[in-house]
C-alpha cells in the first residue's frame, strides 16, 4: 500500500514537471519577443530604444541561453514564484490567486451537478424493466455530448435569464450568478458520466452475483443499489479523472460566454497580450488540478475496490 | 404420515420460449414439455450435455429466467402452491426462504466488494427482518456451520482473498441459511478441482440431509450424478428422455441415448495401450526435461514467491504419450510453457531429440518440431480469420512451399482431421467446439512437428465431442508417429490418452510410472487422494467410469 501511494506520488510530480516544461518549451520558443510588448504596453506605438530593450531583456533574463532561462524559472516556479506579468507587472501568482476561487467554483459545482444528472440518468436506465423509458433515457447522453458548450450556455441564457429573468445573465454575484454557468458547463460532462455508467450497470447487471442476490430474495432496487451501482461506479470513476481536465478547459469557454471573473477572463486577456508567465502559470496551474485529482482518485480506488487494496490473501 | 407425502416440487408440462428475434414475435424453446417431481429428503439429478435445457428449467423453477426467457405453459408447484405467473413481490418472498440457489461458478458468483459476511447476513435482512449486529453473528455461525476456519476473520474478508472451494462453501451456507424446502444446485462443482468437488458435494450432502431439503441437483457428469443423486433425468434438446432411479437409469439404460451418453464416456478401466510404455533402452528420448525450476515473484508483495516448477524431470520417448496431471494450481501449464520455451527455467534444460533448446539455434527447431493445442477453441482461433487462413498461418510463417502447394496442404490437413475442404472457407463462428478443436490440430498438424503438447485439449468440450477428439488424437499417434505432452485434471482422459503419466502436485512431480501402475496401485498419499475423489466409484463398484458429459470453459 506504502509503495503504491508513493509511485502515484512520483507519476504526479512527474506530469507537473513535464506540464512546466513543455508549456517553456512552446512559449518561450515562440517567434514572439516579450520585451517589445513589454515597451509596447508601457508606451503604445512609441519607438523602441535599443538601450531599454537591453536593460530590460537583461532584468527579465531574456538575454541568456534558453536552458539558463529554463532552470532558473524551473527553481523560482519550486518555490511558488512564477514571474511577474509581462504587461501588468503583477506577481503571476497573485493573478491566480485572485481568479482561482471562482473558477473552483464554478467547476466543482458543475462537477456536482454532472455526477448527479448523469447518475440519475443512468441508474433509472438500468433499474426501470420499461424498454421505452430505458430507451427514452438513454438517448439524452448523445444529444448532451454532441451540443457545443457555448450554444448550450446561449440557450440557457436565452431561455431562463431572457424569457423567464429567473437568474442572472452575467456576473459573479453569489449563489443565483452560479447556476447557469454551472449547468452549462454539467451537461456535456453529465452525458458522458450517464453513457459510462449506463454501460457498466448493463454489465453489473449481467454478472453471476446479481443472479446470487436475486436469489436470496433481493428486490431490484436492492440490487441496483447494493450490488450493481457499487461496481459499477469503478469504470465511471478512472472517467472523473479524465474529464476534470475538460472540465478546466470547458470553463474557459463557459465564463466567457457568461462574462464571469475567473481563469477564462485571465487566459483570454493573457494570451492576447503573449503576457508568457501568465500563460504559463495558468497552464501550470491547470496541470496541479489535473494532477490532484487524479491522484485522489487512484487513492479512492483501494478504498472501493478491495481487489486493489492488496491485502495478502491468507491461505 | 399416512398417506404418500405430496412432493415439494412438482414440474408438469413446463414449456419454456426464448424470444427469437429482437422485434418477432418468434419463440425458440428451450424447455419442451418437461414433467418430474422431488421429494423431500430427495435427490434428484437433471443431467444432459450443453444445450439440453437443463440449466433452463432449473432457472424457471426459481424464476430466474435471463431477459427474453418465459415460461409459456406447463406449471410449477412449490408444496403445492403454483409459482409460475407470481408477481415480484411475492417471488422475493419464495426466493432465498423457501428456494435456495447454489449457482454455478463460485469464482464470480459473489459480489467482489461486499464483504463475506454481509453477502450472508443479506439474506438473512431480507427475511428475517433481524437487526444488523444480529444478523452478523448468524452469518458467522452460517460460516462456521459449513466448515469455514476461523468464520470471524472470513466473514470480514473479500472473495478474493477466499479459494474457490470456500468461496462454493459461502454460497452454500447463503443457499441454505434459512432451510429453504428445496435446494437448486447449479452445476455446483463444474469449475472446482476433483478433490475439492468432493468435500463440497459432501458438504451439501450433509446440510441438506439435516435441515430435509429436496434438492435439484443440475449437472453435466454422470459419475457425480451416480454418486449423489436417488433420481435422475436425462434431458436432450429441450426434452426428457428417460428418468427413474439412480441405478436403473445409469445401470440399464433403455434409452439409446443415455447409452450413446455412458458409451462415450472416457472409462478409468484400463485400455489397449498404442505406443511404447517405457522408453526403450539406449535410444534417445524424444523430449528430455531434466530437472527443471521455476519461480514467480507475488504481484504486489515485494519479495515473495511462489515455486510453480521445483525440479521436474521427465522424458519422452518417440511415439510416446506422457500424461501429465494436476489440480488447478499444480503447476502443469507452466511446465508446458517450459518445455515450448515460452517462458525460460531458472534451472535445468529441456532437450529435443538430444539438443538443448535453450539457446537460439534449438529454439528454431523447436518452433518447428513441436507445437501447441490450446485449452479453449473458442479462443485459441481468430475469428475473423478463415479456417483456411487459420490453418495456412504456421506455413506462411514458415516459408513452407508457393501459394499453389500450401492450398493443397490445407486440404490435405482438412481432411486428416476429418473436416474436409469444405471448411476451408468458413470462420470459426460458424464451428461447433468440437469443429474448431479439430481446425486447432490441424494448425498444430501443418508443419509435421513431432512433439504435440496438448494443454486440456478436451475439457470445453461435451462428452460425445470429447470422445471423437480423443480418437482422433489416439488415430494421428499411430499413422504419423506423433509424440504427445498430453496436459488434463480429467485422470479418465489422461488414462485413456496416456502411455504414462506424472502426478503434478505444488510444482513436484510426485509419482511417475505406467499409466495402469500409477492408476490402480498409487505410491504417493496425493495420488491416492486424486485417484479416490474421482467420482462414479463409492456407489457402484462395476462402474468406475467418470462419464462427463459437458464442462464449462469458464
Amino acid at each position: 500500500m506504502t509503495g503504491y501511494v508513493l509511485r502515484r506520488l512520483g507519476a504526479a510530480a512527474l506530469v507537473l514537471w513535464a506540464a512546466f516544461t513543455v508549456s517553456f518549451a512552446v512559449l518561450y520558443l515562440l517567434p514572439s519577443d516579450p520585451v517589445s510588448i513589454m515597451l509596447d504596453a508601457a508606451n503604445p506605438g512609441g519607438t523602441v530604444d535599443p538601450a531599454q530593450v537591453a536593460e530590460l531583456s537583461a532584468r527579465y533574463g531574456f538575454d541568456r541561453p534558453p536552458l539558463e532561462q529554463y532552470l532558473v524559472l524551473l527553481g523560482q516556479a519550486l518555490t511558488g514564484d512564477l514571474g511577474v506579468s509581462v504587461s501588468s507587472g503583477a506577481p503571476v501568482s497573485q493573478l491566480l490567486a485572485d481568479a482561482f476561487p471562482q473558477t473552483l467554483a464554478l467547476t466543482s459545482v458543475a462537477l456536482g451537478v454532472a455526477l448527479l444528472l448523469g447518475g440519475t440518468i443512468a441508474t433509472l436506465a438500468s433499474w426501470s424493466r420499461s424498454t421505452r423509458l430505458r430507451g427514452a433515457l438513454l438517448a439524452l447522453p448523445p444529444l448532451g455530448v454532441s451540443m457545443p458548450t457555448f450554444w448550450i450556455g446561449l440557450l440557457l441564457l436565452q431561455l431562463f435569464s431572457f424569457r423567464l429573468p429567473i437568474f442572472p445573465a452575467v456576473g459573479n454575484q453569489g449563489v443565483a450568478s452560479l447556476v447557469l454557468p454551472a449547468v452549462t458547463l454539467a451537461i456535456p460532462l453529465s452525458a458522458v458520466v450517464a453513457q459510462v455508467l449506463a454501460r457498466s450497470m448493463r454489465t453489473a447487471w449481467d454478472a453471476p452475483y446479481v443472479e446470487t442476490a436475486l436469489a436470496k430474495g433481493a428486490s431490484r432496487g436492492r440490487v441496483q443499489w447494493r450490488h450493481v451501482t457499487r461496481n459499477a461506479a469503478l469504470p465511471a470513476l478512472t472517467l472523473l479523472g479524465i474529464a476534470v481536465g475538460n472540465l478546466l478547459a470547458g470553463a474557459v469557454v463557459v465564463e466567457t460566454v457568461f462574462s464571469r471573473a475567473g481563469f477564462g477572463g485571465l487566459v483570454e486577456k493573457a494570451v492576447r497580450a503573449q503576457d508568457i508567465p501568465v500563460v504559463q502559470g495558468v497552464v501550470v496551474v491547470g496541470a496541479l488540478v489535473f494532477v490532484v485529482v487524479n491522484l485522489v482518485v487512484d487513492l479512492a480506488y483501494p478504498a472501493l475496490d478491495p481487489r486493489i487494496a492488496r491485502t495478502p490473501a491468507t491461505a | 404420515m399416512s398417506a404418500p407425502a405430496a412432493p415439494v416440487l412438482q414440474v408438469r408440462d413446463l414449456v419454456v420460449g426464448y424470444e427469437a428475434g429482437r422485434s418477432s414475435r418468434e419463440q425458440v424453446q428451450a424447455v419442451r414439455g418437461v414433467s418430474f417431481d422431488v421429494h423431500a429428503g430427495e435427490v434428484v439429478a437433471l443431467v444432459g450435455e450443453s444445450g439440453s435445457g437443463k440449466s433452463t428449467t432449473a432457472h424457471a423453477v426459481v424464476g430466474l429466467l435471463p431477459a427474453g426467457g418465459r415460461v409459456v405453459g406447463g406449471s410449477v408447484r412449490l408444496h403445492g402452491g403454483e409459482l409460475v405467473g407470481l408477481g415480484a413481490k411475492a417471488w422475493q418472498q419464495v426466493r432465498g426462504a423457501r428456494i435456495g440457489l447454489v449457482p454455478q461458478d463460485p469464482g464470480i458468483a459473489l459480489n467482489p466488494v461486499v464483504r463475506i459476511g454481509d453477502q450472508v447476513a443479506e439474506v438473512l435482512r431480507i427475511h428475517g427482518r433481524v437487526r444488523r449486529a444480529v444478523a452478523a453473528r448468524q452469518a458467522v455461525e452460517i460460516l462456521r456451520a459449513v466448515g469455514l476456519s476461523d468464520p470471524e476473520s472470513r466473514a470480514r474478508q473479500y472473495p478474493h482473498e477466499l479459494s474457490g472451494g470456500m468461496r462454493q462453501r459461502v454460497l452454500i451456507g447463503i443457499a441454505l441459511a434459512l432451510e429453504p424446502a428445496l435446494v437448486i444446485a447449479d452445476e455446483p462443482t463444474s469449475a472446482l478441482d476433483v478433490t475439492v468437488q468432493r468435500r463440497v458435494l459432501d458438504l451439501l450432502d450433509d446440510l441438506t440431509t439435516r435441515t430435509g431439503s429436496a434438492v435439484l441437483f443440475i449437472t453435466h457428469d454422470l459419475a457425480v450424478a451416480a454418486d449423489r443423486a436417488d433420481r435422475v433425468v436425462v434431458m436432450k434438446d429441450g426434452e426428457i428422455v428417460e428418468q427413474g432411479l439412480t441405478a436403473q437409469v445409469l445401470g440399464a439404460p433403455s434409452h439409446p441415448y443415455t447409452r450413446s451418453l455412458l458409451a462415450a464416456a472416457p472409462q478409468l478401466a484400463v485400455r489397449e495401450r498404442v505406443g511404447p510404455a517405457a522408453p526403450p533402452a539406449g535410444e534417445t528420448p524424444l523430449l528430455d526435461v531434466l530437472s527443471v525450476s521455476k519461480t514467480f515473484r507475488l504481484p504486489g508483495h515485494a519479495g515473495r514467491t511462489v515455486q510453480a516448477v521445483d525440479d521436474v524431470s521427465l522424458s519422452v520417448p518417440r511415439g510416446g504419450a506422457f500424461g501429465l496431471v494436476g489440480e488447478s494450481g499444480s503447476g502443469k501449464s507452466t511446465v508446458a510453457r517450459l518445455v515450448l520455451q515460452l517462458t525460460a527455467p531458472d534451472s535445468g534444460t529441456v532437450l529435443l531429440d538430444g539438443v538443448p533448446v535453450s539457446d537460439a539455434a534449438g529454439r528454431a527447431v523447436l518452433r518447428r518440431r513441436s507445437q501447441l493445442v490450446h485449452q479453449n477453441p473458442f479462443a485459441s482461433l481468430d475469428p475473423s480469420f478463415t479456417v483456411a487462413r487459420i490453418i495456412d498461418e504456421p506455413l506462411r510463417s514458415h516459408r513452407a512451399g508457393s501459394r499453389a502447394q500450401r492450398r493443397d496442404r490445407v486440404v490435405e490437413l482438412l481432411e486428416q482431421v476429418a473436416l474436409g475442404a469444405a471448411y476451408a472457407s468458413r470462420r470459426p463462428g460458424e464451428l461447433s467446439g468440437g469443429q474448431r478443436q479439430r481446425v486447432a490440430i490441424a494448425r498444430a498438424l501443418a508443419l509435421e512437428p513431432d512433439l504435440l503438447v496438448l494443454d486440456e485439449p478436451t475439457s470445453a468440450l461435451d462428452v460425445s465431442v470429447q470422445a471423437q477428439i480423443l480418437a482422433l488424437l489416439d488415430r494421428l499417434r499411430r499413422d504419423r508417429a506423433l509424440t504427445y505432452l498430453f496436459i488434463s485434471h480429467d485422470l479418465a482422459v489422461v488414462r485413456q490418452v496416456a502411455d504414462r503419466v506424472g502426478v503434478l502436485h505444488d510444482g513436484r512431480l510426485v509419482e511417475v510410472g505406467p499409466t495402469d501402475d500409477v492408476f490402480d496401485h498409487p505410491q504417493d498419499p496425493y495420488t491416492a487422494e486424486l485417484v479416490g475423489a474421482v467420482p462414479g466409484r463409492q456407489a457402484d463398484p462395476v462402474r468406475t467410469s467418470t462419464p462427463t458429459l459437458e464442462r464449462s470453459t469458464r
